[in-house]
């Protein structure tokens, strides 16, 4: 089997290289016709979805065969004295389940478009930008190589960017738009620098050439001057996840990246962009193995934080789609600490499942926004699963997938998550991770009871949306129902997506299936999840809490979690006086001092010119008395010089002669 | 030493020397043009300015990458006495700098089509100036070089005073800074070259060659080495708008017309550091590694000083113009770190740079023409008027910002590379800079393309006909070398190589290591 797919692999450029196709013709060919733009673009991505499909197929049966001898092809990009870089392809498990979580999402948003982006003008270039986004993404997801991942890591950033700003006319957009990027930056920045220390020690940026170097055991270490080393060049590289996957400080930019289609919102800022940073880190978990536990502590812990951290403010929210991007963001803390607690294989689970339920919810958002024209604040909708069946059917479904309610995605992945944090001595976290559990739930369960059970509004009209957005919506709504069950024959998602643990400098497999599903504590998660479903129940549909009452009686706490605990205020501030005032200030430094300085010289010579212009009087009177007094002056000078008339020569009664 | 003269003196190819001609002709013939004629007169600038480019094409993928060294030589002695030599070559360094400065040249004439003040006098000093800074990077002697350097001022002096525009400062004073800041850091540059040329000379056979001059290294002592490389440092340290000497530079372009900017920032301020690298690390080492830590605190200092200042600019000339010193600073830091990959990461990123603002100030002037305004608190969602001008806007941006998949994120990355282990803490504070780049630069995108309609700019046509070509021209080669870096990387390397700058490189490693012990 691994033989014969074995050059199906190396043609994996291809999914990347479709969208890519698609993009350069809507850019230039087809954009005129709106009809073409989609067709080019849906048929591209479906294709690649295809493409990534077989080669999933085969990578399974391969099993552990390809964990150790991955399929890397590569050319030559960059080739100068003292930086060789290679372009190319790696087919392992985690790229290729990566291809067709990205696969499917952004077909099934591509195809969800048509219906949301209805009449809309830029519908050209929403779908070249589309193309190009998948196109970056799938490329990330296969990179060999962290500059390679780094361009593409780029390129998304570019497409986010793009995306949020779609509707460039609103300012709000195109605030917001620029926020995402430059607050990516700073994280950039970090990544930028470990890429670099890495390449000085090592001379390599490749995943593989990197792990096998520093796999080399005592060998490696000496080469890599260390372990405090590597744990420099991990916590630089993790900044840049810090940025992309909205990890706290730098997750301000994710909530108001809302401002884009609400496609955009699903495929980018939830399914696949936003996890781009959890992947890096599962790539090169190998260097966060190799160095000191704290880099690992330092993920497990700000993972924990930001999950707990955004999980409260999205209670206080009101609006449909920053509920949603709240989540996200505590779902990514989640994926986070996985991996700081040592699982890969829970984290990179749950980034399935999470791909499959937030997109889900996201479309189902978009669906609820364009029936009722725009209106985003949940307290505007109501009573909409009648009028809405399947957009609340499936709405419904992602709800209880997020909750961690078996037998639903989530459930298996969240389960997983904890098991590993508890097993793998972790209880402070595994308690921040209970809680945000049951937190989820209870603002999932009050976004869906406020939004579409409760009284209808009658200003509302709503209906059910086309089949180019119920569609894609079912298919989601099956993958987040029966996409955990995947973990069930082997209790355990490793069997799919291993890497190489090193355990007291032993290296060796990931194994897979090594304790059993862990009933007891799955039954607490549950307990936990449906106690959040409860409470919101009581609280938004009976009424018997009441969230004005419990609002009135924390008046501080609810400020705070309705402001997001002011960090964007403070962002700001700094921004406007520190950045800006540094720069005004150098500015009149520039004008007054450094440019000061030059115009005091230029105004030293004109003054000094101008004196010198009066000697020029034009009288020949004048110059002949110059001339004359000159001419004497001469003489004397070089009389005094040669000592001939030293009775006159005062120096020389001073001992001049002798 | 003497047989390769006379290789050089066999191999003669006149392809430069067209080259050269090529826009010298067009002017000529623009002389004999009536003055009414401004259409015929564009006509014939542009087909002047294309032949230099498509020759220069031509050098380009026909330069053997792996031969090296000067190619496409042309020698004639001039005054033998004096050692001066009208000598033409092309190298991995300089060959970039050619193609450079005719993409730029051909895309100016463009930028400046809407022209309709003396039209005649603008393109025949335009083709002049071209002409010029092709001159300098095509000559091997330095008299040469130095002559066409001069040649340049002069032109651009008339056209900024002419042409150009009043904002914050006067277009005459502007001008004259310009002119007499890069004429008093010429001086220095002179006294130097002369102190060089007679060192070089003081065992007989006076020479001007550039290789010659090199080769003569054992007549220089360290002492001399450092003072001259001193006076280079500052006359070419200006020109390439070094800190705290770069203060001409963003009042010269806001004054200057489109393709003066274009030129300017493009590749005229390139010679500075063009020549650093041809002069101060082949010819004097020694020196260059005494001044390096000095050079790589001011680059530093510049990429983040002009980083910031850029952020308080109103006018956009002004904010491309501070964010080309910051670009500079790079290019500083790279010949300061002294090793083979920065020194390519120089080269390419002064070609990046020179596109990328070459873009951006073509960009800005069509605004300004159009809108006549370049207040960044004026302008405003463009992008629904123009959308066109907006995209080749938005690319330039992008290219400024360092994003991957242009050529300028690469030269950057190589320049970071190369220097990340000769100066870490310099480094570091340096790669800081792109997070500033990056708010400056989305900052006056969003400023100035995104936003609501505004119904006064409903009248501004988008770019249409000739007026698309920079675009085109530029955005083509941005990407088309960021994708395929090998491309320029490929020839830079070739001349880091096999101009015997890695050699030079290597011994001065071991005369550290040699100290050290």
């Amino acid at each position: 089997m691994f033989t014969e797919m074995h050059s199906l692999y190396e043609w994996a450029w291809v999914i990347p290289a479709l969208p890519f196709l698609s993009f350069l013709l809507i850019a230039f060919v087809t954009k005129r016709s709106k009809g073409l733009s989609a067709a080019v673009s849906i048929l591209a991505i479906l294709c690649a979805f295809g493409l990534a499909i077989a080669i999933a197929v085969g990578v399974i049966g391969s099993g552990s065969e390809i964990v150790k001898h991955p399929v890397i092809t590569s050319i030559n990009w960059l080739d100068i004295s003292g930086l060789k870089l290679n372009f190319g392809t790696v087919v392992d498990p985690l790229s290729t389940m990566m291809l067709f979580v990205v696969g499917l999402v952004a077909s099934m948003v591509q195809i969800y478009s048509v219906g949301y982006m209805h009449g809309d003008r830029g519908w050209s270039r929403y779908f070249a930008y589309q193309s190009l986004f998948a196109m970056s993404m799938l490329g990330l997801v296969i990179a060999t190589n962290l500059l390679e991942l780094f361009i593409f890591w780029e390129l998304v950033g570019l497409c986010s960017y793009l995306l949020i700003g779609f509707w460039y006319h609103k300012v709000s957009a195109r605030e917001a738009a620029k926020k995402a990027f430059m607050t990516t930056r700073v994280g950039d920045f970090g990544l930028l620098l470990g890429i670099l220390f890495l390449y000085g020690k090592y001379g390599t940026l490749d995943f593989v050439h990197l792990a096998a170097l520093m796999n080399g055991t005592a060998q490696g270490f000496a080469l890599a001057g260390g372990v405090g080393y590597i744990t420099l060049t991990a916590f630089l590289l993790f900044v840049g996840p810090i940025g992309k996957s909205g990890q706290f400080p730098l997750h301000v930019w994710l909530p108001d990246a809302m401002e884009g289609p609400t496609p955009v919102s699903a495929l980018i800022h939830a399914a696949t962009m936003v996890v781009a940073g959890v992947f890096l880190v599962a790539r090169i978990y190998f260097i966060f193995q190799h160095a000191a536990p704290g880099a690992l502590e330092f993920v497990a812990g700000l993972g924990a934080f930001t999950a707990i951290f955004a999980a409260t403010i999205a209670i206080a929210q009101d609006d449909i789609k920053r509920i949603l991007a709240y989540s996200t963001l505590s779902q990514l803390g989640y994926m986070m600490f996985a991996l700081g607690v040592g699982s890969l294989t829970a984290s990179m689970f749950h980034l399935m499942t999470h791909a499959f339920f937030k997109a889900l919810m996201f479309l189902g958002a978009g669906s609820v926004i364009h029936a009722l024209h725009e209106k985003q604040n949940i307290w505007d909708m109501g009573g909409l699963w009648k009028k809405m069946p399947i957009t609340g059917t499936t709405f419904a479904i992602g709800v209880l997938a997020i909750s961690g309610i078996p037998p639903f995605a989530g459930f298996w992945s969240k389960d997983e998550i904890l098991s590993a944090a508890l097993q793998n001595g972790h209880p402070i976290i595994y308690a921040v991770g209970l809680f945000t559990a049951f937190l989820t739930a209870f603002y999932m369960g009050r976004l869906f009871f406020v939004a579409f059970m409760g009284p209808e509004k009658k200003e509302n009209h709503p209906h059910e949306s086309p089949y180019w957005m119920t569609v894609p919506l079912i298919v989601l709504a099956f993958f987040s129902t029966v996409g955990g069950l995947v973990a069930l024959p082997y209790h355990n998602f490793a069997y799919y997506v291993r890497n190489y643990v090193s355990v007291n400098g032993v290296v060796s497999l990931e194994a897979f299936a090594h304790e059993g599903m862990a009933w007891g504590l799955a039954g607490i998660s549950v307990l936990f999840g449906l106690a959040g479903l409860v409470l919101a129940y009581m609280t938004y549909v009976t009424e018997t809490i009441k969230a004005e009452a419990v609002a009135a009686r924390f008046p501080g706490v609810y400020k705070l979690l309705k402001n997001k605990y002011y960090i964007d205020e403070i962002y700001l501030w700094l921004i406007h006086n520190i950045m800006d005032g540094v720069g005004k200030v150098l500015y009149w430094f520039d004008i007054h001092i450094i440019d000061g300085v030059i115009n005091g010289l230029a105004l030293v010579t004109r003054g000094g010119a101008g004196g010198l212009r009066r000697v020029h009087t034009g009288q020949l009177q004048t110059y002949a008395l110059v001339f004359f007094l000159a001419v004497v002056v001469v003489f004397l000078a070089y009389t005094m010089g040669t000592g001939q008339v030293s009775a006159l020569n005062p120096l020389a009664m001073l001992g001049g002669v002798k | 030493m003497p047989a390769t003269a006379v290789q050089g003196a066999l191999a003669q190819s006149p392809l430069l020397l067209f080259i050269l001609l090529a826009p010298v002709a067009a002017a000529l013939i623009i002389v004999f043009l009536p003055k009414e004629e401004t259409k015929m007169i564009k006509i014939v600038a542009a087909m002047g300015t294309f032949v230099a480019l498509a020759l220069s094409l031509y050098l380009f993928f026909a330069y053997n990458r792996v031969a090296g060294g000067a190619q496409f030589t042309l020698t004639i002695p001039w005054t033998k006495d004096l050692g001066v030599n009208l000598a033409f070559g092309v190298d991995g360094i300089s060959l970039p700098m050619l193609l450079l400065t005719n993409l730029i040249g051909f895309s100016a004439v463009y930028s400046s089509w809407n022209v309709d003040k003396r039209v005649k006098e603008f393109f025949v000093l335009l083709l002049i100036l071209i002409t010029g800074v092709m001159g300098t990077f095509v000559a091997r002697d330095l008299f040469i070089f130095f002559l066409f350097y001069e040649i340049v001022v002069i032109p651009i002096y008339i056209m900024v005073i002419i042409w150009g525009s009043t904002k914050r400062v006067t277009k005459e004073y502007a001008g004259m800074k310009l002119t007499i800041y890069l004429l008093i850091g010429s001086a220095f540059l002179l006294v130097g070259l002369i102190m060089l040329y007679l060192r070089a000379g003081s065992q007989g056979h006076p020479t001007f060659m550039f290789d010659q001059l090199a080769q003569r290294q054992y007549l220089y002592g360290p002492n001399f080495q450092k003072l001259v490389f001193g006076l280079l440092l500052f006359g070419f340290g200006t020109l390439i708008s070094m800190f705290p000497f770069h203060s001409w530079s963003p009042d010269g372009y806001a004054g200057a017309p489109t393709a003066v900017s274009m030129i300017h920032a493009g590749v005229l301020k390139k010679i500075g550091g063009y020549g650093l690298i041809r002069l101060g690390l082949m010819v004097l080492p020694i020196g260059a590694k005494f001044w390096a830590p000095l050079i790589a605190v001011l680059a530093v200092s510049g990429v983040l000083y002009a980083a910031f200042i850029a952020l308080a600019q109103k006018d956009l000339k002004y904010v491309i113009g501070y964010s080309s010193v910051s670009h500079m600073g790079y290019v500083m830091l790279a010949i300061a770190a002294m090793n083979t990959t920065s020194i390519n990461g120089a080269v390419a990123m002064m070609f990046a740079h020179g596109v990328m603002s070459a873009l951006f100030f073509s960009m800005i002037g069509f605004i300004y023409e159009k809108s006549h305004t370049r207040n960044i608190a004026d302008l405003g969602g463009l992008a629904h008027q123009m959308p066109r001008l907006a995209t080749g806007f938005l690319l330039a941006g992008m290219a400024s910002l360092g994003l991957p998949s242009t050529i300028n994120f690469i030269s950057e990355f190589t320049i970071f590379m190369g220097t990340i282990k000769v100066f870490p803490v310099l480094a570091v504070l340096g790669i800081a800079g792109i997070i500033f780049t990056a708010v400056y630069t989305l900052r006056v995108i969003a400023n100035v393309l995104f936003g609501p309609r505004r119904p006064e700019w409903d009248h501004l046509k988008d770019l249409h006909g000739p007026e698309l070509v920079p675009l085109v021209v530029f955005v083509l080669v941005i990407f088309a070398a960021g994708v395929i870096p090998n491309l320029v990387f490929g020839l830079v390397n070739s001349g880091v190589i096999s101009t015997g700058l890695a050699k030079v490189f290597e011994t001065l490693g071991q005369v550290q290591i040699g100290g050290l012990f």
